[in-house]
């Protein structure tokens, strides 16, 4: 199915757009220009265009004007969503320190809120802690520091610190010619690697843009969803050589639970754990001589996967996308395992994942010498070894991906939290764009369906999903054209509940309501033969009272 | 298993096979998918029609040996072969004369069984239209990335096939579910085979993207059943999925083999009809489909090459002493069913009772008639 694209004119903006019956009467107004059925479109500079069929409006409203009873009024203009260019806004304050840009350039700035703040600050990342409490730290708002060039506080080559906390630090450019546009190119460009770039965005509405021009990492992260199930799983093929023990559960509680609970306003999350024993990988390893130690080349990586997730046995519990993370401790007579990428080097981490699914990580463990050795050998896992590989993981499942920087950008690590909150800004975002565009496509192919099949019923509940979809959505544009990516993110989120529940209403299946060619089809061999003695006769009465009529006149 | 891990180690040392590797890797992102789906459909009912169950339980079995798990695979048969009580060899669906091939295994999972398997079910699946009380095996959970393979079988007609003997599903109304799903994205790529008389007319009316379609006859064409048993007294296997099985069998999870050549699959030498495909809706070339990307599970890997930085002094991690566990005596089941006792236990004696009830009466009846006939001063002449 195509999509054309049709913008709108700069005047339908005059009245206020939260205002719902305002967008009613756009609609009517422009289906009184002619407007064809328009379709949706990724648009360029991360806008995106979204319009439905505006059709069905005109043919739901009567003669007198009343609308099509059983139906619900207004509920098809409702349906037919109005979108206009997607408008992103990020709010950033950029704090120049003392000294920092000459006098001349400060008199140009064009406003300003001179405040007297003393702080000492000596290394960088008590920097960021200190100035913390300064900033007002609501999601998608950034503040950017500007600090003179010979500053002691960043070291030496580095040009930018980006902090954990959505703020950043940037020495002031010197030079001849304009300061401040130097100034405004170095914040976009900090801003930018932030928040969202046109790419993230454009990779956001991936359902809607041709497959050639995306990359690998569209195709890895999961999409956005309400909750994903986590599972940890300890496969132990050799428990005879290896009494492996995990402490899991303080893993988790103290590595994962963090993180998760960042990310706890993107989605539900349940996390479980399982030991497998006797669960073998798919592929034999290879011995190489070289080295003493067996290879998992990169080519058989692929085949590993297949026949254990048979036994994880984790996709029978919910309806939420799972995420299986696999801790493999080979066998006594397979020891040490090593995984080669293409090239043929080793592995750093010893762990692959697979894009939409997981990771697994290889886990070897020291055998002493073989007349000493007392099996079943007993192994303590390092738990915080694994966990790095494992939340490695989960970001890039995630789509938390490492940004292309230039050179003099130095970001702060994010420690046990594992996400920095302008990545979690930076998920967010996305997320949003890419909720607002399914609702949209949602609720524009209900349209079509309701358009199709004239005779479908629709129920109150679904009625009022809709309702309640379109008002999200609306709610969600608004907020993100004025900067508050929190409120947004929440209402697409809702936006999207209520839109999956109205399309996936078991009602709402074709095949239960007949189009009328059918009814045709199926009665008129029934009843055709039947109606012609009955008409016949009809006509035979007709004849002999219209004879009778005659009669009297005749016998006179 | 084996046989693919030989065929790695066999061409790990040539030179040429590191060059073919890089093409292989650049191929594995080609296709787009991430996940593999199938949802296999037998839709005809009654003991005459083990071929169709036969068909959908071998596609069943290539599709799980080359990776689909349980979990991404929907099994709908219309009735019970393995278990019919006409059935000679019970727990067994063979697929080959003389009982070669077994197709029902041991571990088939059917999602929709008998009287399940209904037209409206069948579209629910696809659209996802369920009522939420629908366990998580018998729905469709696909998203944007998943190519499915869609294998259908049983008596059909031009432009409909035939559920159960009482209903039937039109093409119309096969393309509008299909384009319900491309409407939500519920597939990135989607096979159809379906394998009924005139079987063509099915796919004439698909107009979503990204559909390449297969029949085992053209409109005005029988498909016609490949082998009967003597044995077992049904034609087994029809003739097109008969020939597909068998190309199938060659394939294994690593191999190269594309679309093209399952177009070759059953020429009409072997199958007296002409096998017709659809390929206008499909994005890729055929050539450069591979036959795992839809029926096996070939999933896509990358290696990890960044870790997170933890420092395991911030978190309070009270180090558990691990326990010297008390050596405790190995568990045991209880003998909960004295299986023993039941085999070999004796027939009972069981104590003698008088007739009683319906005998007596019956016997009373008798003597009565008797006298009556003969009367009573007769009897000494008797005893």
């Amino acid at each position: 199915m195509s999509y054309i694209c049709r913008r709108f004119s700069a005047q339908t903006f005059d009245a206020d757009p939260g205002d719902s019956g305002w967008w009613q009467q756009q609609f009517i107004g422009l289906l009184s220009q002619g407007s064809e059925t328009i379709e949706v479109l990724g648009g360029p500079q991360g806008s995106g265009w979204f319009w439905g069929s505006p059709k069905c409006c005109a043919e739901v409203r009567g003669a007198d004007g009343s609308w099509d009873g059983g139906r619900g009024p207004g509920l098809r203009c409702q349906v037919t969503l109005l979108f206009a260019q997607f408008q992103l806004t990020v709010p950033v304050s950029v704090v120049f320190a003392k000294g920092a840009l000459p006098g001349a350039q400060q008199r140009r700035l064009p406003f300003a809120d001179t405040q007297e703040e003393e702080s000492l600050l000596n290394r960088k990342n008590q920097a960021d802690a200190a100035l913390l409490p300064l900033q007002e730290d609501s999601l998608g708002a950034l503040t950017v520091y500007v600090i003179p060039e010979t500053s002691p506080l960043l070291p030496q080559g580095v040009g930018v610190y980006v902090g954990k906390h959505r703020s950043a630090v940037m020495r002031c450019p010197q030079g001849p010619g304009d300061v401040l546009a130097a100034v405004s190119a170095r914040v976009q460009q900090i801003v930018q690697a932030m928040s969202f770039t046109t790419d993230s965005i454009t990779a956001a509405l991936s359902d809607r843009v041709p497959m050639d021009q995306l990359g690998t990492d569209t195709r890895r992260p999961f999409k956005s969803s309400l909750g994903y199930e986590i599972t940890f799983s300890l496969l132990n093929p050799d428990p005879k050589s290896h009494d492996v023990h995990w402490d899991i559960e303080a893993a988790v509680s103290g590595y994962v639970q963090p993180f998760l609970d960042k990310l706890g306003s993107v989605a539900n999350f349940s996390v479980d754990s399982q030991i497998l024993y006797y669960a073998v990988l798919g592929v034999s390893p290879r011995f190489d001589k070289a080295s003493s130690s067996f290879i998992l080349s990169a080519l058989s990586l692929p085949h590993v996967i297949n026949p254990v997730e048979a036994r994880l046995g984790s996709s029978a519990t919910s309806l939420y996308p799972v995420l299986n993370f696999l801790l493999y401790v080979p066998e006594r007579i397979h020891s040490p395992l090593y995984i080669q990428d293409k090239d043929g080097a080793a592995v750093g981490t010893n762990a692959f994942h697979s894009p939409r699914w997981g990771g697994i990580m290889v886990y070897n463990v020291d055998h002493p010498a073989p007349d000493k050795a007392l099996l079943p050998l007993r192994v303590d896992v390092d738990m915080v070894r694994v966990m790095e590989v494992f939340l490695a993981q989960l970001r890039l499942l995630f789509g938390i991906s490492q940004v292309p920087l230039p050179e003099e950008f130095l970001l702060e690590s994010p420690g046990n939290k594992g996400l920095t909150d302008w990545e979690l800004d930076r998920l967010l975002w996305t997320r949003t764009v890419e909720n607002i565009a399914t609702v949209s496509t949602t609720l524009t192919s209900l349209a079509q369906l309701l358009d199709k099949i004239g005779n479908i019923v629709i129920k109150d509940d679904v009625a009022s999903e809709v309702y309640h979809a379109v008002a999200s959505a609306q709610t969600a544009m608004l907020e993100l054209a004025s900067g508050h990516l929190g409120s947004a993110f929440q209402a697409s989120k809702e936006a999207v509940i209520s839109s999956e529940r109205a399309f996936f209403d078991p009602s709402l299946l074709h095949l239960l309501y007949f189009p009328d060619d059918q009814k045709f089809a199926i009665y008129i061999p029934l009843f055709l033969p039947m109606a012609v003695p009955i008409l016949l006769s009809l006509v035979k009465i007709l004849r002999e009272a219209k004879q009778s009529k005659k009669e009297p006149t005749k016998t006179d | 298993l084996l046989f693919s891990c030989l065929v790695f180690l066999k061409g790990v040392g040539t030179v040429e096979r590191k060059n073919l590797s890089e093409d292989q890797a650049e191929q594995f992102f080609r296709s787009g998918h991430t996940n593999n789906w199938a949802v296999l459909v037998c839709t005809s009912r009654f003991w005459f029609n083990y071929r169709h169950v036969a068909n959908t339980l071998s596609v069943y079995r290539s599709v799980k040996r080359l990776g689909i798990p349980d979990s991404h695979i929907v099994l709908m048969l219309a009735d019970d072969m393995a278990c019919n009580p006409r059935n000679p060899k019970p727990a067994t669906v063979f697929s080959h004369k003389n009982m070669e091939l077994n197709v029902y295994g041991d571990d088939v999972e059917v999602d929709y069984r008998s009287y399940e398997v209904t037209v409206e079910n069948f579209l629910r699946v696809l659209t996802g239209r369920i009522p939420p009380s629908t366990p998580r095996s018998k729905r469709l959970l696909s998203d944007d990335r998943s190519n499915i393979l869609i294998y259908m079988t049983g008596h059909g007609g031009n432009g409909f096939l035939k559920f159960q003997d009482s209903e039937e599903i039109t093409n119309v109304e096969l393309a509008d579910a299909f384009e319900q799903m491309w409407q939500k994205r519920r597939y990135n790529e989607l096979l159809f085979i379906i394998d009924t008389c005139q079987g063509a007319s099915m796919y004439e009316r698909f107009y979503s993207p990204n559909i390449m379609a297969l029949a085992s006859s053209q409109v005005g064409e029988d498909s016609l059943s490949h082998q009967p048993d003597l044995g077992i007294g049904v034609h087994l296997m029809d003739r097109y999925t008969f020939y597909v099985l068998e190309f199938l069998e060659e394939i294994h999870p690593a191999s190269q083999t594309n679309m093209n050549d399952l177009f070759q699959v059953c020429p009409r030498s072997l199958c007296v009809s002409t096998p017709g495909h659809r390929t206008d809706l499909f994005q890729r070339d055929p050539q450069n489909v591979l036959i795992t990307d839809f029926f096996g599970s070939v999933r896509k890997v990358e290696i990890t090459t960044e870790t997170v930085a933890l420092d395991p002094n911030l978190v309070g991690l009270e180090t558990r002493v691990p326990n010297d566990e008390m050596a405790t005596e190995p568990l045991k089941y209880a003998e909960q069913l004295p299986v023993a006792q039941i085999i070999h236990q004796k027939p009972k004696q069981k104590d003698w009772h008088p007739p009683g009830g319906f005998i007596l009466g019956l016997w009373a009846l008798i003597i009565m008639v008797f006298f009556k006939t003969y009367g009573i001063k007769h009897m000494k002449y008797i005893f």
